[in-house]
């Protein structure tokens, strides 16, 4: 694909001092990923990160949830640039695209609507007797990540390509709804031909796979996945996007955002479970990384060490096709080497009867 | 297979051009080449004795028809009186009557 | 009044006849094309709707008719600027004259802005002026050399578009995406056409006819909805998904081929000539008369007149047709100024 127009999508960003705000739910689901994020950037790259352990959750599932109202949102996001300014630093990026999509949508709406500017100042003065300034650079750690992919790139010890036929493997790309979807220009590439991730893709030696549905949204939503009568129609768009990529045998998947790396693991087993089908090669599921994840194993990170054993979709395979060594018998042995408890057996992770895999395209 | 997991997977709306076999409806366009030149103006559905009364739109089944969705038009169909007030209102001058009788005789088996 | 002198800004089918009918009056054009040929838009188009005439049997004979009369016509020349008795060339060389009318036409859309398309990012999205190019060539083919079996035409590309800046109608996509659905089945009876449409306006004579053409005599679909994106698939074909509006379902279908009918939008340089004539543009971006009634081709300032689609999207016939009104306005004007 000539994807040559993201270059005309392009936003600086910041070369090093980052003030690290995390995800609500990443720590449960890709445990590894924020931790692997920390030490790429200040191990590898030498950059500056500060982890505050002193920030909260932006309450955007909340708010999309209608249960925060929007003056209190922009208090808390007010709160963190506060938090941000009392460490001593200018560049604020975010590990969730759902919060990255509100500091953009709110920072505009302060533009837009001075006035709510104002109020958002008053209530935080009145709550916590603080005062802030707006960041200097706003993005997403993705766009971190791809701002230094050169970098990483350097110091790559397993590309991504196949050690048993050498060729490159072959990654479908999945970018969060709200990474670009609410403000193009604030994405690397815009929102239709998205390159955040594709641009690592190519960097580390993979090949990006284009397919039908790939602009389609996984279906996590917020009101949809948390009341379970409507989860039917969460799963269906997920289950949409497995089946138009399937035909392509991707080696895996990759995400940027919280929602979507989560629910495109858990609903293939959601999907084999209820109806049977799995995506992936051999009756398996398709595994799904983080771009985090990605870097790790592209830089020689253990796996278990990257949080990978927490996957609903086994990564062995993926980690056999990248030559990555690893320790089976570690796999559920926390880092303190203590059992974590091993999962039951499940249809996405054995020979399934009905793959999509095989279709013809 | 297992459990029992409180929902289950909502089953896709979309017209599937590509899955749908389109046999049937090339056939009934062969044979009255004018339901092709319908601009969907609703003169029919609005005239309709049995679309007042009933969920029954005359316009919207044999659309569905045209792009081959079949399932259930002719039943649809059946709730038609064969007044012929729609064929006299229509400005495209399609004989509807013979459009309900059509679907009628090609699509009784779906 | 003889000698008197006109500059005609564009040497398409507008300036060519305006320039035809001021020489035949005895007035003495000028024509200033920025391209190197004359022919506007129209010579790159294949045949023309209704009648699916040649569009070098419109263009051709006007072009003689400039030769044989033996009109001035400087070519490779850009206008920078305009006033009623003095036009700026490029390298800022400056032409006399006794008034200026503008035929500069407008600009195709750019495709590559609706990204959704995918036009210049996948093989086989094609715009509606690259499928007359290919007319001309004689073959509609794929970019891997094939016929394409099923292609979709989707109007209004460019047009009633908020996103796009362009909200205006760009009036003759509409019956040109007809018309080329007929020509497409045509050449290739075996292949389906489908046109996605959001409003169909057949607003000229025999369009309306044609229109029903298409959907009795070459069968082609017309599906009320507007595409929303384009997405490839194996061996250059697209998946492309629109509502069926007049069924209410999402729809979605594999093309070979997706045709694009771009609009007309006002030329980036209209605003500069209008500044520094003095008149203001239309919001949409084109020139606009003073008034849309009485004094339908003629600028706010007197001197400065108009024809064509540098004041609204206009088919071919509604342009030659202004060219002459413009033309007699100018005569007329021309004479009362030479009393004075």
């Amino acid at each position: 694909m000539k994807r040559s127009n993201w270059e005309e999508y392009q936003k600086s960003i910041a070369d090093d001092k980052y003030y690290y705000a995390r995800s609500c739910i990443r720590q449960n689901f890709f445990p590894g990923s924020e931790k692997a994020f920390l030490d790429i950037m200040q191990r590898d790259l030498g950059k500056e990160v500060f982890d505050d352990p002193l920030h909260t959750s932006c309450t955007g599932i909340g708010y999309h949830s209608d249960i925060v109202p929007l003056e209190t949102i922009m208090t808390v996001v007010a709160r963190q640039f506060a938090l941000m300014n009392e460490a001593g630093y200018e560049n604020f990026i975010s590990s969730c695209i759902t919060s990255f999509g509100i500091y953009t949508e709110l920072l505009s709406t302060w533009e837009e609507f001075p006035e709510t500017e104002e109020r958002t100042r008053e209530n935080l003065y009145k709550a916590t007797g603080r005062e802030f300034v707006k960041p200097k650079n706003l993005a997403h750690t993705s766009d971190i990540m791809f701002h230094h992919r050169h970098a990483i790139a350097e110091r790559m010890t397993r590309p991504l390509i196949n050690v048993n036929t050498g060729e490159p493997l072959r990654v479908v790309e999945h970018i969060g709804c709200h990474y670009a979807k609410i403000f193009p220009k604030k994405g690397i590439g815009g929102s239709e031909f998205p390159y955040v991730l594709a641009g690592m893709i190519e960097a580390w030696g993979g090949e990006v796979v284009d397919y039908p549905e790939r602009r389609h949204c996984c279906g996590f939503g917020f009101r949809n996945y948390l009341v379970q009568a409507n989860r039917g129609y969460s799963v269906a768009n997920s289950q949409k996007k497995l089946e138009s990529m399937a035909p392509y045998k991707p080696d895996f998947i990759v995400c940027n955002c919280p929602g979507c790396a989560m629910f495109l693991d858990k609903w293939q087993y959601t999907v084999a479970e209820m109806e049977g089908i799995t995506y992936g090669r051999g009756g398996r599921g398709i595994p799904v990384l983080t771009y985090e994840e990605m870097a790790g194993l592209v830089l020689g990170y253990d796996p278990w060490k990257l949080g990978m054993q927490m996957h609903q979709v086994d990564v062995e395979p993926l980690l056999d096709k990248m030559g990555v060594e690893y320790d089976p018998s570690a796999k559920y042995l926390g880092p303190n080497g203590k059992y974590i408890g091993k999962p039951e057996p499940a249809i996405v992770n054995h020979r399934s009867q009905r793959n999509l895999y095989s279709i013809k395209l | 297979m297992a459990s029992n997991f409180g929902f289950s997977i909502s089953k896709p709306r979309v017209i599937d051009i590509d899955r749908n076999n389109l046999r049937k409806s090339n056939e009934i366009l062969r044979e009255m080449p004018e339901l092709q030149s319908c601009i969907g103006c609703g003169s029919c559905t609005a005239s309709c004795t049995a679309g007042n009364l009933t969920s029954y739109n005359f316009r919207k089944v044999h659309t569905l028809v045209r792009r081959g969705e079949y399932v259930g038009a002719y039943e649809e169909m059946n709730k038609c009186m064969l007044c012929g007030k729609c064929r006299l209102v229509c400005p495209r001058g399609i004989n509807t009557r013979k459009v309900a009788m059509l679907i009628k005789r090609k699509l009784g088996d779906f | 009044m003889t000698e008197k002198r006109v500059a005609i800004i564009g040497g398409g089918v507008a300036g060519m006849q305006m320039a035809i009918h001021l020489k035949e009056r005895g007035a003495n054009p000028v024509i200033i094309e920025r391209e190197p040929t004359l022919g506007g838009k129209v010579a790159g188009w294949y045949v023309l709707f209704p009648t699916f005439t040649p569009a070098e049997q419109v263009v051709a004979p006007l072009k003689q008719r400039i030769a044989e009369l033996g009109i001035e016509v400087m070519l490779d020349t850009t206008v920078t600027a305009i006033a009623p008795t003095c036009v700026t060339l490029q390298h800022g060389q400056l032409l006399r004259c006794d008034a200026v009318a503008l035929c500069s036409g407008s600009t195709l859309f750019d495709a590559r802005i609706k990204e959704e398309y995918g036009y210049g990012i996948y093989d086989n999205v094609y715009t509606s002026a690259d499928l007359e190019q290919m007319m001309r060539e004689g073959e509609v083919r794929m970019a891997n050399g094939e016929r394409p079996e099923r292609i979709a035409i989707l109007h209004c590309v460019g047009s009633r578009d908020e996103k796009v800046c362009q909200r205006h109608c760009s009036k003759v996509c509409c019956v040109t995406g007809v018309k080329q659905a007929i020509e497409l089945k045509r050449m290739m009876p075996q292949a389906e056409v489908f046109n996605f449409y959001m409003d169909i306006r057949m607003f000229g004579p025999g369009y309306e006819e044609m229109y029903r053409e298409a959907q009795v005599a070459h069968n082609v679909h017309f599906v009320r909805g507007r595409i929303s994106e384009a997405s490839p698939l194996s061996e250059g074909r697209l998946q492309i998904k629109a509502e069926d509006t007049l069924t209410g379902r999402p729809l979605r279908m594999s093309v070979d081929m997706l045709v694009l009918l771009i609009g007309m939008r006002g030329n980036d340089d209209n605003l500069p000539l209008a500044t520094s004539a003095g008149i203001t543009l239309a919001e949409n971006g084109f020139f606009h008369p003073r008034n849309h009634f009485l004094d339908n081709v003629e600028s706010e300032r007197k001197g400065i007149f108009m024809a064509g689609t540098c004041s609204s999207p206009k088919s071919i016939g509604e342009t030659l047709c202004e060219a002459t009104t413009a033309a007699e306005r100018i005569i007329n004007y021309l004479n009362r100024s030479n009393k004075a």
